[in-house]
């Protein structure tokens, strides 16, 4: 290998200007390649956190109420009947506190937490607004969503009789921490409650609908003394999601939907860019690897007569593909490094230059080091791959008559 | 020459070009030859005799088309390329008319180029060899001047320098003096004349020069392809 690596790093250096193009071609490419590939991954890691902050990866649902016909036709006969779905009305889950246990328990889920939630009305004097009334164990709850880091005003704390609301609700209705509004459920129950806290889940249609209180309260109102219409839970992988919520439907027989499902267009829309991002780099690699081989190609011609020396010298056809397979390794790797820190630089200048409204950076986007190192091997790679033809060519130089040149 | 061990024997040596075409031809035809251990032999003939291809056969840069060729007394015509090439090392060293140094590479590095093809490095055992092998021709001073910097004598005496890094029992020059001046060509004659005696090195040069040929210990002629038997026979005589 030695000798393969100093005949290499001399034939690069003795053609400078060459080199130097090709080296700056491939960090081009890498950092095309590593730029969008980073990008790419910040801007959905950034939508799914955002689509997530406010989410479980994990619901559990209690079954449907259906109409079962009351007649059955027997063979031969004919029933004429009309079934209407069952209104919905807030329902518990089976035996929750078992469920809730056994989903904790299971690998890959990482905090579980019940939620008692229904309809209803917000109402403040003469406004009233429709809201989702959500009762909750405010501790585990958080680990869920991150509902303390969400407050903007007033003391994250669900107690008695105290409710959490939204920005656009508090406006809509008017009312400031420690005024009082009034909750009630389709079915008439109405309770006052002090405002405690004021969030901001970044979305307007969320912080209009959602009023947090505590699950005790809930369970009142909706008449479900002890039950719990929902059970959250988040997992440790996000993408495997809907493998732990189908294990878990199997297992319990509960009815378990994961973020995933609910969620199908928005992963649709990930998997399409995804796929746009691999043809991106799939063409940048082509062509860098192409100018790889073009340039290796022409060294080979250029370096003929030093081919015919060194083969007249000892020199083996092994050896002398080594050097154009190294050159080809060197070009890739060097050129790679190169391209990495250019990447670093356009996502710095993309994170201070592109900004949000609100005057921050769009999403952070940052260069993930295994991304850099994933880059640069494939790069080298690529670089040996590239000069596989010109090296075959190098070889096989009858050193007779490149040494007559 | 009896006493002499035989270092190459060649026999019935042919080479064609172009066979199966309708350029095709013969350059070489039955080419006898024998070369013993410590030689120091000229081979001369005109243009397009087949001096440059007889040569190229000898160094193993070109396969024969047909005849026998023993060097040290092992038949090359069924060895792989890596086999002959491995051979090339041990046994062949190169003297070329343009001299042919690695641009890229000091005159120290491209002496030890061919310790360094088997090595895969440059030694300090190999630099402290080089230099003194750099000594000899006269550039020591001259060890880290790349080729450019040298004139064409200078050049070729660092080829020189090169061909016996590896202590190779045969060194094959082509027309190594043939783009020097008169002065520089007497010097690099002279020192090829020098490793001959004090090292036994086998020299075989190609040259064009009658004067040359008239100082080495025997003149191989190629006419058409041939070696001109008389030739052979009376150098040597006169030699003797």
């Amino acid at each position: 290998m030695g000798f393969a690596l100093t005949i290499a790093i001399r034939f690069l250096r003795e053609g400078r200007f060459q080199s130097l193009l090709i080296i700056v071609g491939v960090a081009a490419g890498v950092a095309v390649v590593t730029y969008i590939s980073a990008l790419v991954e910040g801007l959905q890691g950034n939508t799914i956190r955002r689509t997530l902050g406010t989410q479980a990866h994990i619901v559990v649902k209690p079954f449907e109420e259906k109409s079962l016909p009351s007649l059955v036709a027997r063979p031969g006969e004919l029933v004429a009947r009309d079934i209407q779905p069952r209104a919905q009305r807030p329902r518990s889950i089976d035996n929750w506190r078992s469920l809730a246990t056994e989903i904790a328990a299971t690998p890959g889920i990482v905090a579980v937490t019940p939620i008692a939630a229904g309809a209803g009305l917000a109402i403040r004097g003469e406004a009233s607004r429709s809201v989702a009334m959500i009762g909750i164990e405010l501790d585990s709850y958080d680990r869920i969503v991150a509902l303390r880091e969400k407050i903007i005003e007033g003391v994250a704390r669900v107690a008695p009789g105290e409710a959490m609301i939204g920005q656009q609700l508090a406006e809509d209705l008017g009312v400031s921490i420690g005024e009082r509004i009034v909750l009630r459920t389709g079915g008439e129950a109405a309770d006052t409650f002090k405002v405690s806290a004021i969030f901001d889940l970044g979305n307007r249609d969320l912080n209009r609908r959602n009023v947090y209180i505590t699950l005790k309260s809930a369970q009142s109102l909706f008449n479900i003394p002890g039950g719990v219409t929902n059970i959250y839970a988040t997992v440790t992988e996000l993408f495997s999601a809907d493998h732990t919520a189908a294990l878990l439907k199997q297992r319990t027989g509960a009815d378990i939907e994961s973020w995933m499902e609910s969620n199908a267009q928005l992963l649709a829309a990930l998997d399409a860019q995804t796929i746009s991002t691999r043809l991106i780099r799939g063409f940048t690699t082509l062509v860098v690897m192409l100018g790889i081989a073009s340039v290796l190609v022409v060294s080979v011609v250029q370096k003929r007569k030093e081919i015919g020396i060194l083969r007249a010298m000892g020199a083996t056809r092994a050896q002398m593909t080594r050097v154009f397979l190294m050159q080809g390794g060197i070009v890739g790797l060097v050129g790679s490094v190169l391209g990495a820190v250019l990447a670093k630089l356009l996502l710095w200048a993309f994170s201070m230059f592109v900004l949000g409204s609100d005057g921050k950076p769009l999403f952070m986007t940052e260069l993930p080091l295994d991304l850099a190192v994933t880059v640069t091997l494939v790069a080298t790679m690529c670089g040996v791959l590239a000069a596989a033809a010109p090296a075959r060519s190098a070889a096989k130089l009858d050193p007779a008559q490149a040494i007559r040149l | 020459m009896s006493e002499r061990a035989e270092l190459l024997r060649m026999s019935g040596v042919c080479k064609s070009y172009g066979v199966g075409t309708p350029v095709a031809a013969e350059v070489l035809h039955s080419v006898d030859l024998a070369i013993g251990q410590g030689e120091f032999v000229a081979l001369i003939g005109p243009s397009g005799s087949g001096k440059s291809t007889l040569l190229n056969i000898i160094g193993l840069l070109e396969p024969m088309s047909s005849g026998e060729y023993l060097l040290q007394g092992r038949s090359v015509a069924s060895l792989s390329d890596t086999e002959l090439t491995r051979c090339r090392s041990d046994t062949l060293g190169f003297v070329f008319q343009f001299h042919h140094l690695l641009p890229a590479f000091s005159a120290l590095e491209n002496v030890l180029m061919p310790a360094m093809i088997r090595t895969g490095r440059f030694s300090d055992a190999d630099r402290q060899h080089g230099l003194s092998l750099l000594d000899r021709v006269g550039l020591k001073a001259a060890a880290d001047k790349k080729p450019g910097e040298l004139s064409g004598g200078m050049q070729q005496r660092v080829a020189i320098a090169r061909a016996l890094v590896r202590s190779s029992p045969l060194v094959l020059a082509d027309e190594p003096t043939g783009n020097l001046d008169t002065h520089s060509a007497d010097e690099v004659f002279a020192l090829m004349r020098q490793f001959n005696r004090d090292e036994g090195t086998t020299f075989l040069i190609v040259t064009h020069d009658p004067r040359l040929a008239q100082r080495c210990d025997r003149i191989v002629e190629l006419v058409d392809g041939r070696v001109r038997p008389t030739d052979v026979h009376d150098m040597a005589a006169s030699k003797a």
